[in-house]
């Protein structure tokens, strides 16, 4: 693993791996979205809207995946001072907030005709929207600290601090009652039929493959704008030293 | 369900957010990176 933290070997690894993954995970999650559309029957309870399963669960899973992904490059950066870490936490915040907005919204649009509300202030609701608030204040203080030149362990700090809420939203609707179901999907277990589990898991590994694609292209221009940077800085040190 | 709602609209609405949303964040992490890539060598070339 260290050995990637090598930027230049990184930036080689990254310049075909970011196009593979972002159109491989494009053609899976059209292909899982089309069958879970125009494929799977309605659900006995909840009609065609079952279909909204397809974009929001996933949505949820890439929500909550994103911050644990800024969680474990913050420990590495702190641990072991790679700045190919702190990038990797910054590069997962804007994907993790968007997909954490579409999951939020995803689900408003499901509960009005399931629950018949648009929004409930119950645990599982109230802790993604949390996260949603997280989301933008470690944007927000990632880009204060590169702007006025502050320590990047602040941001690290942060995103550690932040991951108490990933296991809240997951436990949120054992211990809290709630009108959001409870999990269907376990540690090797699913109450899931498998005409809905099976295009559920091909959209989970579509998004999946396409948010990665999208943090290795986050990277990469994080990267650029460093070395155009210390390009533009050297140059300039060069011509007043001339 | 309630209201006799039409239940297409909201999966469609689901959809054609969720849809947009990807597409956009693709789309836009996508135009970045080549951007900056572009101006990083155009120094270099400078």
């Amino acid at each position: 693993m260290h050995g990637f933290a090598n930027p230049r070997r990184f930036l080689s690894l990254a310049s075909w791996l970011t196009p593979a993954l972002l159109v491989s995970g494009l053609l899976l999650t059209a292909g899982a979205l089309a069958w879970g559309l125009l494929a799977v029957p309605p659900d006995r309870l909840m009609g065609e809207t079952v279909r909204i399963l397809f974009i929001h669960v996933p949505s949820a899973w890439l929500g909550m995946g994103g911050w644990t992904a800024i969680a474990v490059s913050s420990i590495a950066f702190l641990v072991w001072k790679h700045p190919l870490a702190a990038i990797a936490a910054r590069a997962a915040a804007v994907p993790g907030m968007a997909f954490t907005a579409i999951c939020l919204l995803t689900g408003s649009i499901w509960g009005r005709p399931a629950w018949g509300a648009w929004w409930v202030w119950d645990g599982r609701l109230t802790s993604m929207l949390v996260l949603l608030f997280l989301y933008a204040g470690y944007v927000a203080l990632a880009q204060a600290v590169e702007r006025d030149g502050g320590s990047p362990r602040i941001p690290a700090i942060f995103g550690l601090v932040g991951a108490v809420n990933i296991p809240i939203i997951n436990r949120s609707v054992v211990w809290w009652n709630s009108l959001h179901q409870p999990p269907s999907i376990t540690m090797g277990k699913s109450a899931i039929d498998a005409e809905f589990l099976i295009p559920l898991l091909v959209a989970m590994l579509g998004f999946s493959l396409l948010f990665g694609g999208v943090v290795l292209a986050r990277m990469r221009a994080l990267i650029a704008e460093m070395q155009h940077e210390a390009r533009l800085r050297r140059k300039a040190w060069e011509a007043s030293d001339a | 369900m309630h209201e006799g709602l039409d239940q297409w609209s909201f999966v469609v609405a689901a959809y054609a957010l969720g849809i947009a949303g990807t597409l956009l964040l693709t789309g836009w992490s996508w135009i970045s990176m080549r951007r900056a890539e572009r101006r990083r060598d155009a120094v270099t070339r400078r």
